[in-house]
């Protein structure tokens, strides 16, 4: 229980950092894709993905 | 014929190291750069089949293709990151073409300048806390209760140690954030990972992302490690370290909040 782990980056921490973080480019000649709802479409897909194969067991709140 | 659109991956300085040649981006097309302004946006030609809006929506819904994207996205940040300090854009910033990524880069030049300057030399790492108070706590009671009233007791003990734990992870994480931000340059606190997205044991009490030099990039993941004597006196409780990162999540300007990330 006291291991500093470094395993290979979890889908999770990438979509952190690409979805919520970098520069926003807004503007006229973007296509205007890159924008915060994307975020909720992703972790939409995200969870039901999750769902689906792996019924999460710790669903209780603390 | 101009049917491929821009894909966007970071904005840079120019650098005089070569990038890998056998690097593939998004669309498995390698990434060129396209110098402006004696800034260089670092793009690859995607089909617009894949990559207009419309498609492109569609495929974020599609797990395995968002996967695939994110990590040849990283994959091109990754490799920018060993040469220079790359300012990293979104996933999914689309152009129409060159002269679109031209003008983008004339209407933000400044702020590109300098943040780029603030950040140079520096990367991010990320550090989360769980607590896995089911590990910690068994469930149920070891020994079958012989009453109603025995049953209570437990049951009241068990909330109660429940509780406690919380409060040692509370108080070990701001611990650790304390130490941690005092040996980084800026920090942002990130909404805590749903367990049931990362699928990581526990809970998530901390994510938090840490500026630091690179050349102090030793020193501070030592401080992670040396956490480990901390925590031993909260069982379930664990540290998981990612990085270095490209500094996704202080690209903000300074005095923003960066992202959406709540403090």
């Amino acid at each position: 229980m006291t291991v500093v782990e470094r395993r290979e980056v979890a889908l999770v921490d990438l979509l952190d950092r690409l979805l919520a973080g970098g520069v926003v480019i807004t503007g006229d000649l973007t296509l205007r894709i890159a924008d915060v709802d994307l975020v909720r479409i992703d972790l939409n897909a995200l969870i039901s993905s999750v769902n689906e194969n792996v019924p999460p067991p710790w669903e209780e709140a603390p | 014929m101009t049917t491929g659109l821009r894909y966007v991956y970071a904005v840079c300085r120019p650098f005089d190291a070569a990038l890998q040649s056998q690097l593939t981006g998004v669309a498995g097309v390698p990434p060129k750069l396209l110098s402006h302004h004696g800034l260089i946006a670092v793009l690859s030609e995607v089909p617009e089949c894949d990559f207009a809006e419309e498609p492109l929506r569609a495929h974020l819904e599609d797990l395995d293709w968002l996967s695939a994207t994110a990590r040849a996205h990283q994959g091109v940040i990754d490799a920018l990151t060993t040469v220079t300090t790359p300012l990293p854009l979104r996933l999914g910033t689309v152009f129409r073409d060159d002269s679109g990524v031209r003008t983008m880069i004339e209407a933000r030049e400044d702020g590109f300048r300098r943040t780029l300057d603030r950040l140079e030399g520096r990367v991010e790492w990320g550090v989360k806390v769980y607590l896995d108070a089911g590990t910690a706590v068994p469930e149920k009671p070891s020994a079958k209760a012989v009453s109603g009233r025995e049953y209570l007791r437990q049951r009241r003990m068990r909330t109660r140690s429940r509780d406690e734990m919380w409060q040692n992870a509370e108080t070990f994480a701001q611990g650790l954030h304390e130490a941690l931000s005092g040996r980084a340059e800026d920090f942002r606190l990130h909404a805590p990972q749903d367990s049931a997205l990362s699928g990581a044991a526990g809970r998530n009490v901390m994510n938090a992302a840490y500026l630091v030099p690179r050349g102090e990039s030793e020193e501070f993941v030592e401080l992670v490690d040396g956490t480990k004597d901390a925590k031993d006196d909260t069982p379930g409780l664990r540290v998981e370290l990612t990085g270095p990162w490209a500094p996704y999540s202080f690209t903000g300007e300074s005095g923003e909040s960066g992202g959406e990330g709540p403090a």
